[in-house]
């Protein structure tokens, strides 16, 4: 009897000093949303690079808007964007604009020269498409570095960020994502091509190579000026 | 008279039938050659190679003293020709089919000359009509407006006056006469028909397969004391018994067909007509022929083929 | 040669037949255009069916380039057909019409009566080119406008920019020229052996068919015979839409992904066209004219 009261007891023990920890977690990741907060909205230019093997798209300008809570929009002037299908949402804000979760600590790392702690979130929805977020979050900045997404539709991504002028508002310069891309192959039937296999084989190799990235790099932000809503339809 | 045309040992063999078989003749300056022989004679043959149409398989033609292989375009700019059906393009006009054809020759007829020139074969009023709503006739009248248009001296007309009307054989006719007469053309011009010929030519060449059967003078295979009569009568066993007796056996020639032919002096007729009756022989008809149209008939009958190409 | 050449443009050019090809490509053209203007959105959708799910297209996807690559991708193969309706009939026709008889006993050698017939040929071809290239890029850039350019091929994906479209189009086009030169060439082959177009045209179209369908089928017994075929290089106008990349997987703005390929293809077109008129001309020059 008394060893169930002890292993009871001990149990107990272990789940508050868990929560404890949990507790010290959350309150980093809502200065990080604090800090995040000041931004109501943001619009800005971008170089847009894509990297996958199956587009071949020369770098493009984009513009990016941004609105509380959870509006993005990434639009090519003019143009025709192509974005990898992976559930990227382009910003960080969003991430971790989900209010229900639990932030695990999970040690420090490095990343990119910037000593991080490393935050895993659970969301605490079991219906959410996030499975499993891990961030690595500068203290000292209060700034997200880098951010790995593990979704249960889209696999796993990878977020990284580096900041220089807007680090105030927690708005990085560059963004690169890296992601595992889907199979891409139309028949010939329908793209009515007819070359020889022979140099399929080399550009099925390169395919083979299923890592993604899309890098995009900002600059002339223009933060809380108001952006209208018709933006986002 | 250096001739304009020499046809030496001519030879074309298409896959199992050998058209023209070494045949050889010369056609003079100012002829009217006649060139006579049956559908599938190799007429259109000879005249074909005559026009570089079709390569000789072997033998050698010169025209203008020239050989024909090797100065094709300088002797086919001197020659102008209408080939069977006068063939033109359906969808131009009078004046636009003649004018591209002059131009084809190499020259630069001006439009009053080419007026001129319809006007001659009396299509001037239809000169801007598409060639599609001519007749048979006019078509053929345009054809030889072409062959003309360049000022040939030499002209071959290929069966002339197939498909065409009385009028328009008649026609036909009196150009063949005018070019020659008048312009002093050398004409060659073939025909399945006699009559057609030997109103018209100075000479004559008559072939059947391919061979050359008789090359003459017209006068001399048109003479009259050559004369050939024909004589239907009751009883023909009976005649000609009676005529082998009499004075005209001499001139009783091999018979064919169911009547009685007889060579003779056209002036000699009245007479033997006479006699006819004197002899009680019952006369149904007496039909005078030329010899040289008997002799084409006997040479060319029954031998008729029907070539591939002519129609 | 010049006075030739010009009495054969004016013989076509005077002939109703001449003017089916280019009323085809208008009506086409046209229809295709009254489609996509009304009903662009849908047309877009099923094109995007296949890929949606691995890339997010944004933009003007339906912009006047695009739907000239869609009309070339669909004209350009029975381009040919209206080709063929005139090159075939260039010699054949005439010997119908009884008017080769009477063009060859002109003093103009055969040599160069039929390389005269063939400049028109290519000349008509060029023209029915260059009205496709008015109805299927200009007038679509006039009412569909022009934005980049989103290509899918069966291995990738091309985004074209907007800047880097038009000159490819120029030379897709002068490609198709070609091509289509190689097929004039070949009817005009054939039109030498008949006395009526429709056999010239119905071989003409069977060889194109018959190669064209052993050009797309995947089979690898085929693929050794591909590179010979001539059809298998006639569709080497989308070579030029492909574009080259960096080490880093940008595309190269103004490149081109394969331009040994398109010269290859080049190459075996022209070898194709001199072949089939050498051929055409040393048939012609022993030929008996029958007609």
């Amino acid at each position: 009897m008394f060893r169930l009261i002890k292993s009871i007891f001990f149990m107990l023990i272990c789940s508050i000093a868990v929560s404890v920890q949990a507790q010290d977690m959350t309150g980093l990741i809502n200065k990080v949303k604090a800090k995040l907060d000041q931004v109501n909205d943001y619009e800005a230019d971008g170089r847009m690079k894509t990297d996958v093997a199956f587009i071949k798209a020369p770098v493009g300008k984009v513009k990016v808007y941004y609105k509380k809570p959870n509006k993005f929009r990434l639009k090519k002037d003019g143009g025709i964007s192509l974005l990898p299908r992976g559930g990227v949402s382009v910003n960080m804000n969003s991430i971790i604009a989900t209010t229900d979760f639990i932030a695990l600590a999970a040690g420090e790392a490095n990343v990119g020269g910037t000593k991080t702690k490393v935050v895993k979130l659970l969301p605490a929805n079991e219906n959410n498409d996030i499975v499993l977020t891990t961030l690595y979050i500068d203290e000292a900045n209060l700034l997200v570095r880098k951010a790995v997404t593990t979704t249960k539709e889209n696999g796993t991504y990878e977020i990284e960020m580096s900041y220089g002028q807007f680090s105030n508002y927690g708005l990085p310069d560059k963004v690169v994502f890296s992601f595992n891309t889907k199979d891409y192959k139309l028949p010939k039937g329908i793209t009515l091509e007819f070359d020889d296999t022979e140099k399929e084989l080399t550009e099925a190799e390169k395919i083979r190579n299923k890592k993604g990235r899309v890098e995009i790099s900002y600059a002339n932000y223009v933060v809380n000026k108001g952006i209208p809503d018709s933006v986002f339809k | 008279m250096q001739p304009i045309v020499t046809v030496t040992g001519l030879t074309k063999q298409f896959s199992n039938l050998i058209a023209v078989q070494h045949l050889s003749f010369s056609v003079y300056e100012g002829d009217v050659y006649g060139f006579l022989g049956q559908n599938g004679a190799g007429k259109s043959t000879t005249i074909r190679m005559l026009l570089s149409l079709i390569s000789p398989g072997s033998g050698k033609i010169e025209i203008f003293g020239r050989d024909l292989q090797h100065h094709r375009n300088e002797i086919l700019a001197q020659v102008g020709a209408v080939i069977e059906k006068p063939d033109v393009y359906k969808y131009l006009s009078a004046y636009e089919n003649l004018k591209l054809f002059a131009r084809l020759s190499g020259i630069r007829a001006t439009e009053t000359r080419l007026m001129e020139q319809l006007e001659q074969v009396g299509l001037a009023s239809r000169a801007r009509d598409t060639v599609k709503t001519f007749s048979q006739g006019m078509k053929q009248r345009l054809g030889i407006a072409i062959a003309l248009v360049h000022d040939p001296k030499l002209i071959i007309l290929d069966e002339p006056t197939n498909g065409l009307d009385p009028q328009g054989i008649a026609d036909i006719r009196n150009l063949i006469l005018h070019l020659s007469r008048d312009l002093k053309k050398t004409v060659i011009v073939s025909s399945h028909l006699l009559s057609e010929i030997e109103q018209v030519a100075t000479r004559v060449l008559i072939i059947d397969k391919g061979k050359k059967i008789v090359e003459g003078n017209a006068l001399e295979l048109f003479d009259p004391s050559q004369t050939l009569v024909a004589l239907q009568t009751l009883n023909q066993v009976d005649a000609l018994q009676k005529m082998q007796n009499s004075s005209w056996a001499g001139n009783l020639q091999q018979q064919r067909d169911t009547a009685i032919l007889l060579k003779l002096d056209r002036n000699r007729i009245p007479q033997f007509h006479r006699d006819l009756v004197a002899m009680d022989i019952e006369l149904i008809s007496l039909e005078v022929r030329h010899s040289l149209e008997d002799y084409f008939l006997q040479v060319t009958s029954g031998n008729q083929h029907v070539d591939t190409y002519t129609d | 040669m010049w006075t030739l050449i010009q009495i054969e443009l004016f013989k076509i050019f005077r002939r109703p037949r001449t003017y089916i090809a280019f009323a085809a490509i208008t009506a086409l053209i046209g229809i295709i255009q009254f489609g996509l203007k009304l009903d662009g959105e849908s047309y877009v959708e099923f094109m995007m069916r296949d890929i949606n799910s691995s890339i997010t297209v944004e933009g003007k996807i339906l912009n006047g380039y695009q739907v000239c690559y869609i009309v070339l991708q669909v004209l350009l193969v029975h381009v040919p057909l209206l080709i063929a309706l005139v090159a075939a009939d260039m010699v054949s026709g005439e010997a119908n019409m009884g008017t080769l008889r009477l063009m060859l006993t002109k003093p103009i050698s055969r040599t160069r009566f039929l390389l005269a017939k063939f400049m028109a040929t290519v000349a008509y071809t060029l023209l029915l080119l260059v009205w496709l290239a008015v109805m299927a890029l200009f007038v679509n850039m006039l009412i569909f406008g022009t934005d980049d350019l989103f290509l899918m091929k069966s291995q990738y994906v091309v985004l074209l920019k907007e800047n880097d479209i038009f000159w490819r189009y120029v030379w897709a086009f002068g490609f198709a020229a070609l091509a289509m030169t190689t097929v004039a060439s070949l009817g005009f082959l054939f039109s030498l052996f008949a006395e009526n177009s429709i056999g010239p045209i119905v071989a003409t179209m069977s060889v194109i068919i018959f190669f064209t369908i052993l050009s797309t089928l995947n089979i690898p017994v085929f693929n050794a015979i591909k590179p010979f075929l001539f059809t298998t290089h006639m569709i080497g106008w989308k070579e030029f839409f492909d574009i080259r990349v960096n080490d880093a997987n940008e595309a190269i703005v103004g490149s081109i992904q394969n331009p040994d390929r398109i010269l290859r293809s080049a190459i075996v077109l022209v070898v194709h066209i001199i072949g089939f008129v050498t051929a055409a001309i040393w048939v012609f020059r022993k030929k008996d004219i029958l007609s």
